[in-house]
């Protein structure tokens, strides 16, 4: 499989499935290349993945696509691969690469699970840009039979809060649209903050869209809890220490990080919300407090 | 009702003094006792699998004796008074019109005696649970002073304190010297009975570090010790007098030299005839560790060097010849070292050189050799970057990191602690070295650290600790107060112009002087913590002791 093909297939497996998040779509295409792969030897093998998902990665250059396939890769390799047929070995690696699948397609259905009952009856929810996770934990709570109000921002420049405010909708709940710069004017009257992550750091900080930093700071500063969900595959092995640490090869778009020469002039699109201004995270592994997250990243990656 | 068990001398002596003095006679059990006792303390502390035994026993007989009193009114004055060494239980009064109502008590026996013998063995009971609790110990009976015998249906295990921080408690000065005393190196000669001198104190204590040690500099211990030293290895002199000087200073420093100085005394060593290498060896060297321990307190990258070490000595198996033994365990130390110290500080610079990026202005405190190793890295892999150094009184160690650095060609800043919130503003990132990380993500390291860390963390700037993994340990300390080392206070006399003002300082009543060496910082004022395992948080230090500890 080629560059053309994995970008094809992936773009195909976006479009096909536009509620899967793109890490998901990744790991697909990752796992299809896995099968057409024609290597030799198993180091081959990985370093060829590798390849793929920094090809991904130039295509979509959010943390998840490059954090899921990490630990796609680390998780078909976790297993005793001393067969002496490459043949078996390469089979074993697909049916752990399908079970990876499986667990991570449910994890969205587990996230929400969790979360909801921490959205009680007459609450006011604030949340930040379009999260597919944010909506499905939002579509389980009213599927609950609880009454709940939304708050959206309006996430500039690509108005994705647009989108999630008429997805909220949908779901007969009513939503309001904000500036993101009300943020600190609407937060008196909000009881909670729920916002989803692109990538959750060994910190246990968030990179999530611009504007999240902020949304923290302020429910900080107004002691409202402000949670986070996130599925497992979004654990990635960074530690920013603050907003310039976060590298750029994430801050920007792919596109932009190809044509634009200079970068200062560019508007990132994500921020890093360090771990002390989160009050909780919901994964598919667990409720987990912001200090728990190393302890987890611990024992999935050494 | 034989009492038996391991006692604790002192509540005995005095129960059986009270009982001449008011013209009782020893009972057959109190008798028996005494001859018990004196057996005992002339016997090793390998004893405690019997004292647990004797333990249960006890308690069982003490729950009988509980019983037995339940329905008596006048019982509650018998009841558990706490200060075992102090005067005679109350219920002389009391305790007389108990007999009549206790039919199944001995009769024979006097009911004062009664009470003093549940006191008594109570406090017994809690010398040994101590002594048991107490971990790194070797074999100290529990400091009784400090004891408050809870009653006993409030069951114990109470955590005693260790006793290098009770100093201020002359009984457990009293058991520390007759502990050295004791040590001696099995099969030596009777008739020189060399001991390890105890160092004595020097100079008025500040009250709230009263339990703590403060030694004088020029009373370095060796000067005690008799020509020729039978008992301690002369390398190990040599490493002491190097530690109480001063000379090797500096975690990592500190425990390579006693890991070397313990590779030549395993070198030297022969084991006797009908002993075997792994229990003779490791009774050879608990001697040597008191006298480093009173030297200079043991750090704990030590204590984690010398668990390893015992470890492996024990592990020799007893068919191994003694040359092949000797050669394992040399290669052992050297892997040790290897691994947990120059491997540790390599991966410690790949991972920190991340974090260092082109125009940097980087802040250290004092002289951490991991910290010097990273930016000379650092530098080495072209980075741009400036350092700015802080340095304190009285040890001036900023002045040897700043040797190092400027021999490298690093551009360094100068400075000293007071000034540290006026460059505060210049700096980018912190670097500071740790001297151990306990387990509840506390920082322990140079006295002034965690002022450097609160001051940053106002500015916030980030603060990135560097420390290998062998100097996690598994204490629990919040303040800088419960356990830290006192220096000579006469460091902190400086002489100017000829003239040196706290020079009588010692004449004045009301005046201490304060040396401290370590503080502790809280996890929240520290963002990374740099380790040989990767990059972690500071609350998750003890995520890596229980992997460490499952590895093991």
């Amino acid at each position: 499989m080629n560059k053309e093909e994995l970008v094809e297939y992936f773009r195909a497996q976006m479009r096909t499935d536009p509620d899967m998040a793109s890490a998901v779509a990744a790991i697909r295409t990752l796992l299809e290349f896995l099968k057409r792969d024609k290597g030799e030897t198993i180091l081959g093998l990985r370093e060829s993945l590798t390849w793929a998902t920094d090809c991904l990665t130039g295509v979509d250059s959010s943390v998840a696509v490059s954090s899921g396939g990490e630990l796609f890769l680390r998780f078909i390799s976790l297993t005793s691969l001393e067969h002496e047929d490459l043949s078996r070995c390469k089979k074993v690696m697909e049916e752990r690469g399908e079970l990876f699948l499986e667990k991570i397609s449910m994890s969205r259905t587990k996230v929400a699970k969790l979360c909801h009952t921490f959205i009680k009856d007459g609450a006011k929810i604030l949340t930040h840009s379009y999260s597919r996770v944010v909506l499905r934990v939002l579509e389980k709570a009213a599927a609950e039979k609880k009454r709940f109000s939304v708050y959206v921002t309006e996430s500039q420049p690509d108005s994705a809060g647009r989108q999630m405010a008429d997805a909220v909708r949908s779901l007969k709940v009513p939503v309001i649209v904000v500036l993101d710069a009300a943020v600190g004017y609407v937060l008196e009257k909000v009881d909670l903050v729920i916002v989803g992550a692109e990538g959750v750091v060994e910190s246990g900080g968030i990179i999530n869209k611009i504007g999240t930093y902020q949304t923290a700071v302020c429910s900080k500063a107004h002691n409202k809890p402000f949670y986070v969900v996130a599925e497992s595959f979004k654990f990635v092995r960074l530690y920013p220490l603050n907003q310039q640490d976060v590298p750029d090869r994430f801050k920007y778009k792919a596109d932009t990080l190809r044509n634009k020469a200079n970068l200062s002039e560019e508007h990132p699109m994500i921020d890093y919300t360090p771990p002390s201004l989160i009050t909780l995270l919901f994964t598919d592994l667990g409720v987990l407090t912001p200090s728990a997250v190393s302890d987890e990243l611990i024992k999935l990656y050494l | 009702m034989a009492e038996s068990g391991v006692t604790d001398g002192l509540c005995n002596t005095d129960d059986i003094e009270r009982s001449k003095t008011e013209g009782k006679e020893l009972t057959k059990e109190e008798k028996q006792r005494l001859r018990k006792e004196k057996k005992q303390q002339k016997k090793n502390k390998e004893k405690n699998d019997e004292k647990t035994s004797h333990e249960g026993e006890k308690k069982k007989k003490k729950k009988k004796k509980e019983e037995q009193p339940a329905g008596s009114a006048s019982q509650p004055p018998a009841q558990p008074s706490p200060k075992v060494p102090a005067p005679a239980p109350p219920p002389a009064a009391a305790a007389v019109p108990v007999p009549a109502s206790e039919a199944p008590a001995p009769a024979d026996k006097p009911a004062k005696s009664k009470a003093d013998l549940k006191a008594e063995r109570r406090a017994r009971q809690e010398a040994e649970r101590a002594s048991k609790g107490k971990k790194g110990d070797v074999g100290q009976p529990a400091p009784t002073g400090k004891l408050k015998a809870p009653p006993s249906e409030l069951q114990p295990v109470v955590k005693r304190l260790p006793e290098h921080v009770q100093v201020d408690n002359p009984e457990v000065v009293k058991k520390l010297a007759k502990k050295l005393e004791r040590q001696q190196t099995p099969g030596c000669n009777a008739a020189e009975n060399v001991k390890i001198p105890l160092r004595s104190d020097y100079g008025y204590k500040v009250s709230l570090f009263s339990h703590l040690h403060q030694y004088s500099r020029k009373a370095p211990l060796t000067q005690q010790l008799g020509i020729p030293s039978t008992v301690i290895h002369p390398a190990i002199v040599r490493l002491g007098l190097q530690y109480s000087q001063g000379i090797v200073a500096g975690s990592n420093a500190r425990s390579v030299a006693l890991l070397h100085a313990f590779q030549q005394v395993i070198r030297d060593y022969t084991t006797p005839p009908n002993e075997e290498l792994s229990r003779d060896l490791v009774n050879k060297l608990k001697p040597y560790i008191s006298f480093l321990n009173q030297c200079r307190p043991l750090s704990a990258s030590m204590g984690n060097a010398i668990k390893y070490i015992k470890k492996e000595i024990s592990n020799i198996p007893s068919q191994c010849k003694e040359e092949e033994a000797k050669i394992k365990l040399l290669n052992c130390i050297e892997r040790y070292i290897n691994e947990k110290i120059v491997l540790a500080a390599k991966a410690i610079a790949k991972y920190s050189i991340e974090k260092i990026s082109d125009g940097d202005v980087i802040l250290v405190y004092g002289c951490s050799s991991l910290v010097n190793h990273i930016l000379c890295e650092a530098f080495e892999k072209k980075r741009k970057f400036r350092v700015i150094v802080v340095d304190s009184r009285p040890r001036l160690e900023g002045r040897e990191a700043l040797r190092r650095l400027v021999q490298k060609g690093i551009s360094c800043t100068y400075v000293l602690i007071s000034a540290v919130s006026y460059i505060l503003p210049e700096v980018s990132k912190v670097f500071l070295g740790a001297h151990a990380l306990l387990a509840n993500g506390y920082v322990m390291s140079r006295v002034g650290t965690s002022q450097i860390a609160l001051v940053a963390k106002a500015f916030n700037v980030p603060v990135l600790v560097c420390c290998e993994t062998y100097k996690f340990c598994e204490r629990v300390q919040t303040d800088s107060f419960v356990s830290n080392e006192l220096d000579d206070p006469d460091d902190l006399i400086v002489t100017r112009k000829g003239k040196t003002q706290l020079e009588h300082w010692q004449k004045v009543p009301s005046l201490g002087l304060l040396n401290l060496v370590y503080d502790v910082t809280p996890p929240d004022f520290v963002d990374l913590v740099i380790t040989d395992l990767g990059m972690i948080p500071c609350t998750s230090v003890p995520v890596v002791l229980r992997v460490k500890n499952v590895d093991q």
